[in-house]
């Protein structure tokens, strides 16, 4: 049995009379890759602040990388990646400025920062660029920087809050070559996304409907259940019983 | 702490790279001191004086051909009745007037004493204050004349009468107002600009994220402003001393330390500012309406407050910078200690301590 990084239980988040999250209970495994899907408005990013510490649960509990979210965010944050959807280098920085600066405030000394960064740039083919501004970078090659730099203090669960937003099908793929490497290397990956070909992608995944878990398993298992060929049809047929407007 | 140090690099960075931001860092000081210094001058020229000679005898004669002579006023045709010189200050035809009484000489003569009244428009005191002294130089050459002829001394007493603004409180120098300025606007402007930035970037969540404290994120944008602007306070300084030949009276190291203390008010109400607004034009215009506004009216630096209504004047005492410029007039130009300003140190250090309360206070707030 693989040990467990993310275990909720009744997790919930009210904004006044709005629950936003309600009592949504859950596990992540060791290495696996983990989808978090919902329309807009059904309440993931929210339940996603509060494993990374940006928000307080109102109730329920959960633990992420062993530790309590309520108690130990300090730890969680040691522990943990993140990438936005919003890409998040700086732009007026060098790829190798960037990389020392995440290093550094994650406390990596200036020797483990060099290798790394060697490490990441090889594995990147961006040799060539190390030196340049990261805003001369294609949109493809700074997500993908950005992502190796999120695993740059070697976290236990990384967290993709729509991490190939605006990019095409080919860097998409190219992208998720990069996952899988992370998760064979032990990494856990919890992902959300809109796009349905990557839901396919993900060992297990869970849908949200108006702040709720509607239905979480595997993708194949999934389509039996709801009788569907493609992981599109089970998403609109959960869908389609929101409430919720954006 | 290499976690700071890292942070602060970062932020060199941002500045260092941006021209724009460089320009208005150190352009700005230096071009607003070049203008407020050579294009607002105070040097007077050809300035018309009206003269009313109601003495008529040697000694009024002389001292108005001394005056003519001179490069600086150009006399207007004269007038005796004292309304008409009214009118002419009101219609701005002339900002200087020079009366004699009746029997100058003969008093001067006789009771060796005589008087003369100059009356001048304060509106712009500084402007006054360069005529009358002007005038008054003119009229002690001339007793220094008369005196070197006689045994017993000669005294003409000037009667200085200032129109308008008669404290002549408002600008008796703009080096203190303009380092205001440029201390406010590159503190509150750049420093709510740069972390409204990584709002906007989404760099600040991935912040928030890793272990890397809030508070030190918010310190570490802070430090290299602090620093800029501290090589600001020199480079105005140098500037008033070499190219204006305004020279600092007081303690320059307790220049500094108050200026250090201005700084912080300011990058405090920077952050304060980026804590409340989203995006960086709502920054840069809340900086610059609800800051730098109050800076350029309410300091006393362009308007005297003296002459604001009751209601105006006690609100400019939240307004951080009329203190630091009555703080750095006070030691540049009178030259005092910090005994004497005390007090306005005490308002500053209180509005910063304020400020730094709420801002830490509506930062935990958004954090929940």
């Amino acid at each position: 049995m693989p040990g467990v990084v993310v275990k909720t239980d009744k997790l919930t988040k009210r904004f006044g009379d709005f629950i936003a999250v309600n009592e949504i209970s859950f596990e992540v495994f060791k290495g696996e890759i983990f989808g978090f899907l919902g329309a807009n408005g059904a309440g993931k990013t929210t339940a996603m602040r509060m494993l990374i510490g940006l928000s307080k649960p109102t109730s329920g509990s959960a633990v992420v990388a062993g530790f309590d979210v309520y108690k130990q965010t300090e730890n969680i944050k040691r522990n943990i990646g993140y990438m936005s959807q919003k890409f998040s280098l700086y732009e007026d920085l060098t790829v190798l400025e960037n990389i020392s600066f995440y290093g550094g405030i994650y406390g990596l000394s200036d020797a483990e920062i060099r290798t790394k960064s060697d490490l990441l740039i090889t594995e990147l083919g961006l040799e060539n660029q190390a030196k340049k501004l990261v805003a001369s970078l294609p949109l493809g090659w700074k997500q993908k920087l950005s992502f190796l730099v999120a695993l740059l203090h070697e976290p236990k669960i990384i967290f993709l809050d729509e991490p190939t937003g605006g990019v095409d099908p080919l860097t998409r793929r190219q992208f998720w070559d990069l996952i899988y490497a992370a998760s064979d290397k032990g990494i856990t990956i919890f992902v959300t996304t809109h796009y349905m070909d990557e839901a396919e992608y993900c060992n297990r995944i869970s849908i949200m409907v108006d702040g709720k878990i509607e239905a979480l398993d595997s993708p194949q298992n999934l389509k039996k259940k709801f009788n569907a060929n493609s992981m599109n049809e089970v998403f609109y047929e959960l869908a389609r019983g929101a409430k919720r407007a954006e | 702490m290499k976690q700071f140090l890292a942070f602060v690099k970062k932020e060199f960075y941002h500045v260092l790279r941006d021209r724009r931001t460089l320009l208005i860092l150190f352009g700005m000081p230096i071009a607003q001191i070049l203008i407020f210094g050579f294009a607002l001058t105070n040097e007077v020229k050809n300035e018309k004086i009206l003269i009313v000679d109601n003495a008529k005898d040697i000694s009024s004669r002389r001292i108005i051909s001394e005056i003519e002579a001179s490069k600086y006023f150009q006399i207007e045709n004269p007038v005796s009745d004292p309304n008409q010189i009214t009118r002419a200050f009101k219609r701005g035809i002339i900002r200087v007037a020079l009366i004699f009484p009746a029997g100058f000489h003969n008093d001067l003569m006789h009771l060796h004493k005589a008087q003369i009244q100059i009356i001048a428009d304060a509106s712009d005191p500084n402007v006054a204050t360069t005529l009358t002294n002007y005038i008054s130089a003119i009229i002690q050459d001339y007793q220094l004349n008369i005196n070197q002829t006689y045994q017993i001394p000669f005294q003409i007493i000037p009667e200085i009468r200032m129109l308008y603004n008669p404290e002549l409180k408002g600008a008796p120098n703009f080096v203190p107002g303009v380092m205001a300025l440029v201390l406010m606007l590159i503190c509150v402007l750049m420093t709510a600009i740069s972390i409204v930035k990584e709002k906007e970037t989404g760099t600040m969540e991935i912040l928030l994220v890793s272990p890397f404290k809030p508070v030190l994120v918010i310190l570490a944008k802070a430090v290299p402003y602090l620093i800029l602007s501290l090589i600001n306070v020199v480079t105005i300084l140098l500037l008033s001393i070499f190219v204006l030949k305004v020279p600092v009276r007081g303690s320059v190291l307790l220049l500094f330390a108050e200026s250090t203390l201005f700084i912080i008010t300011c990058l405090t109400l920077g952050i304060f500012i980026s804590i409340k607004t989203n995006t960086q034009q709502v920054a840069m215009l809340v900086s610059l309406m609800g800051m730098l506004l109050p800076t350029v009216l309410f300091s006393g630096f362009m308007f005297p407050i003296e002459n604001m209504p009751v209601a105006l004047q006690a609100f400019s005492n939240l307004v951080p910078s009329k203190w630091f410029y009555i703080i750095v007039k006070s030691i540049m130009i009178k030259g005092v200690g910090f005994s004497v300003i005390w007090k306005e140190t005490l308002a500053l250090l209180g509005i910063t301590l304020f400020l730094f309360f709420i801002s830490i206070k509506s930062f935990k707030i958004r954090m929940a």
